[in-house]
């Protein structure tokens, strides 16, 4: 994975001469690094307790929302920050999963080995493509990804021995060790073995999307000719944020042959790549915690549609369907009445609840307010 | 005749137009004068329905026709030659033309009448527009509003880009045509000096408010007002 | 030698389909600066219909005329609700709502008709004629096809040339705000963009869809050769959408020919990346400056 720029403490501004006093509070609110660490490590106490009231079912749908995040938050990141929408991320999830899959099953490797692996080559696939990428624009980036969506599952077809066909590759589960006693169920070593991964994958882009090079992307989305004006290398940083979220989608495929243990080609198609550009919409384009969000709509929803189906006694086509019928839906409303998603709406909602209480807490609030309106 | 009372148009928390008035008869010039910024664009975009007015009202021909659409605007006889003249490059000189007159039916002129006038136009009518030089272009995006004999006609600095021989000829032919068509122009400038050696009347814009409305020679004369706001 | 006769008409026939596709994204990329990936699924949709309309009146023309006008009430009615609040907005809007407008009738074309593709009649014959004692890979059905492309262009050419409203049209497409000071009514002309487009892309696929069988996804490559062709051509021109839509055909047929039609969507992606990377306007683009 390309190298992430990690930002120092930073110390506090002050006139010459002012003593250099870094309060604990100070430096949490500078130090991206600390605050990332402390969210992650937080959160994955949080996961690990709650992983363990659940039952293996619940656990399996813990890990397959730890996959989608791991992919989603690259996506949102590119779409988001950089503003270039790919619909080929499905296709790198199949890079990953192949990936691991074949070095665990047919070259026997160990599983964290094979992920980093796996999810640098994918990474690496994302260099030419992410190269070509940030020379087009808009439409024609969606265009050309999209072909990549319908294309390349027909290489999958061309190499059937390799890749297993039609019916695909099958791993062994990973056993939990020991020391974690007997009763610990394959289904939460698996959630957390993902989560992990999932956690990695926040804790890296949190840091890489508060520093500079965040700054830089935003830059390059809003108005590419003045980034360039302003010394930006804008084809470079274009390439480097589609080479990050390849690299995420790659362990992301990767974390999901960790929970489904089994992969086709079929799961990898245009549909895939299209319910994850909805994930990133519903949660909000460039948030990483909209990432959740729509990690949770991608494992939820399917379930609730059957049931839905199932209790109305819907007939198997319209079950079938009816999931990406609700994405399409959310696709639209989403564009046309609520563009920033659930996380957007949130913070909008949290910024105005932090303004009307600024009289509360005596003033400190500075943001500046344009004449009259909350 | 076109009237403009108290007329406010914001973009955003930005006030563009300040409780603008004024009054355009026929057959007169009624030059609008400023700094950049100063609101000319806004006032006539605001005129044509390009832009909303946040208060304020525009009439033509006692009509109130400020909440109106562009296209009905525009169809009863208002012409609006933007800044930048819009010409469609894309398009040739003859399609230019005929669009002018597309919505007026038997009223519209021919595009023989344009050539009358603007006879450098003629061996360049089958060309894409694109192939027109500066002038050639303010020729035919004024011929093109004419087509449509309007009698009101909003001029949004025709003279931007030009050789001063040129803008002298295109101010005097403004001239022409409040004098024998009968139109009532609005014309927006920056080069003062010339759009007031035409105008009947001298409208000054400063941060969207008027700071002065008279004749001409009286405009002229105050050098205060000339330094401060038309850099002559 | 026969093979390379067949295989390029063949790619004649494929390529009309795809140059009237790709006019139905020129159309539209003209006049509201969106390239409609729905497109695709709306014509599958109105294919649907016309199967529906054969099925229950056994006449094809009427099931043809039925998806045109079934097309160009769902080019305008998709234009008027989904598409106009998104016209000034990002282009990213646009995409994210036309992916979602795909995946939405794709969805609900399988619950309404089910997976499994279905067949549909063509309209004259497919047995190729018959050429001094050789069977040669194009048929009268071939020829009806070509001969429904070269009208619709010739006709949307006559249109935008000879008539006012295709002034309008054009107009409004180059320039929505000075049309407007000229008193076209410009949101009228995108509507009637969008079904002109959307009437093109249904004949397209009554056209094709004897070859390519009725289902959700079975236009899909069509969609993508239609956007690679457009593209090709120059998303502008409408002339390159035909001449691009042509040689996309040619090219598809000799690559499924001679290597396998599996290769065929890998062979478009690689024209469509190639055509970017070299002159990201497509071939018969005019660089123009962009206003800083």
């Amino acid at each position: 994975m390309s190298t992430v720029a990690s930002p120092q403490a930073t110390a506090p501004p002050g006139s010459p001469g002012a003593p250099r006093r870094v309060g604990a509070r100070r430096l949490i609110r500078e130090s991206t690094l600390l605050r990332s660490l402390g969210l992650v490590v937080a959160l994955a106490v949080v996961l690990g307790l709650i992983s363990g009231g659940l039952s293996p079912y619940r656990n399996l749908q813990l890990a397959y929302g730890g996959y989608f995040f791991a992919t989603l938050a690259g996506l949102t990141v590119l779409i988001g920050l950089s503003g270039q929408v790919s619909l080929g991320h499905g296709a790198l999830m199949a890079v990953g999963a192949y990936g691991t899959a074949l070095l665990i099953g047919n070259e026997g490797w160990a599983l964290v080995p094979a992920l980093v692996v796996s999810a640098a080559a994918t990474a690496v696939v994302g260099i030419p493509v992410g190269a070509a990428a940030s020379r087009l624009r808009g439409p024609y980036l969606a265009g050309a990804t999209l072909a990549l969506a319908v294309g390349l599952p027909a290489l999958g077809d061309q190499f059937p021995g390799t890749f297993g066909g039609e019916n695909g590759l099958l791993i062994n589960p990973p056993t939990p060790p020991s020391f974690l006693g007997a009763s610990f169920s394959l289904e939460r070593w698996q959630a957390w073995i993902v989560l992990a991964g999932a956690l990695i994958v926040l804790f890296l882009l949190y840091n890489v999307v508060h520093s500079g090079v965040g700054r830089t992307w935003r830059a390059v989305r809003d108005d590419e000719i003045a980034a360039s004006l302003c010394g930006v290398h804008v084809g470079r940083m274009k390439t480097l944020a589609f080479v990050i979220s390849a690299g995420c989608a790659g362990l992301g495929g990767g974390l999901l042959v960790v929970a489904t243990l089994s992969i086709a080609p079929s799961e990898f198609s245009l549909t895939l790549s299209l319910s994850l550009l909805t994930g990133v919409v519903l949660g909000g384009l460039g948030m990483l915690s909209g990432a959740i969000w729509g990690a949770a709509l991608l494992v939820l929803l399917p379930n609730w549609t059957s049931d839905l189906a199932n209790s109305l006694s819907l007939s198997g086509n319209v079950s079938d369907n009816l999931p990406f019928a609700v994405y399409g839906l959310i696709l639209i409303v989403a564009m046309l009445v609520w563009p920033s998603g659930i996380q957007g709406g949130l913070r909008a909602l949290a910024r105005r609840a932090w303004r009307l209480t600024a009289g509360m807490r005596g003033g400190r609030n500075r943001t500046p307010q344009r004449g009259g309106n909350a | 005749m076109l009237e403009v009372d108290a007329l406010t148009t914001d973009y955003g928390a930005v006030r563009a137009l300040d409780r603008v008035s004024l009054r355009v008869e026929p057959g007169s010039v009624t030059a609008v004068l400023g700094a950049n910024g100063a609101g000319k664009t806004t006032l006539l975009r605001t005129i044509s329905g390009l832009v909303r007015p946040s208060a304020g009202t525009v009439s033509f021909d006692g009509a109130d026709i400020t909440k109106r659409r562009v296209e009905d605007i525009v169809r009863r006889g208002l012409a609006h030659v933007p800044e930048g003249r819009g010409v469609i490059a894309e398009l040739t000189v003859e399609e230019n033309l005929r669009l002018g007159g597309l919505f007026r039916g038997s009223e519209a002129a021919a595009p023989e009448e344009i050539y009358e006038l603007f006879p450098a136009l003629v061996e360049r009518r089958g060309q894409p527009a694109s192939r027109l030089s500066g002038g050639e272009r303010q020729m035919l995006s004024i011929g093109r509003a004419l087509v449509a004999r309007p009698r009101v006609l909003l001029l949004d600095e025709p003279s931007l880009g030009l050789a001063p021989r040129l803008v002298a000829q295109i101010m005097a032919m403004v001239r022409n045509l409040a004098d024998t068509l009968g139109l009532a122009v609005l014309l927006v400038e920056q080069n003062a000096r010339s759009a007031l050696s035409v105008a009947n009347r001298g409208i000054v814009l400063n941060l969207g408010r008027v700071v002065a409305d008279q004749a001409p020679e009286q405009l002229q004369a105050d050098e205060r007002l000339r330094h401060a706001y038309l850099g002559f | 030698m026969t093979k390379f006769i067949d295989l390029t008409l063949n790619g004649v026939s494929t390529g009309a389909v795809y140059a009237a596709v790709a006019l139905a994204l020129c159309l539209i990329w003209r006049a509201t600066r969106i390239v409609n990936f729905a497109q695709g699924a709306m014509l599958m949709i109105t294919t649907y219909i016309a199967s529906a309309v054969i099925n229950s009146t056994g006449s094809y023309v009427v099931g043809f005329v039925v998806a045109a006008a079934a097309g160009l009430l769902m080019g305008v009615l998709v234009e008027r609700v989904l598409i106009r609040p998104v016209e000034n907005a990002p282009p990213l809007n646009a995409v994210i709502v036309t992916l979602g407008l795909y995946t939405l009738m794709v969805a609900v074309a399988g619950m309404i008709w089910g997976a499994t593709p279905r067949s549909f009649p063509s309209a004259f014959s497919i047995r190729g004629y018959d050429i001094g004692g050789t069977r040669i890979l194009f048929a009268p059905n071939d020829t009806f096809i070509v001969l429904v492309v070269v009208a619709i262009a010739l006709g949307l050419a006559a249109l935008f040339r000879f008539t006012s409203l295709g002034l309008q049209m054009r107009a409004a497409a180059f320039k929505p705000e000075v049309a407007q000071l000229l008193g076209v009514r410009v949101p009228r002309m995108f509507t009637l963009g969008w079904g002109l487009a959307a009437v093109a892309g249904a004949i397209a696929g009554v056209l094709v869809a004897p070859s390519v069988f009725l289902g959700p996804n079975n236009f899909d490559p069509i969609l993508i050769s239609g956007f690679v062709a457009a593209v090709l051509g120059g998303l502008d021109s409408p002339p390159g959408a035909v001449i691009g839509g042509v040689v996309l055909g040619l090219a598809l047929s000799y690559v499924s020919g001679y290597e396998g039609s599996a290769l065929a969507p890998l062979a478009a992606l690689a024209i469509l990346v190639l055509v970017l990377m070299i002159r990201p306007g497509g071939l018969f683009s005019v660089t123009s400056e962009r206003r800083v």
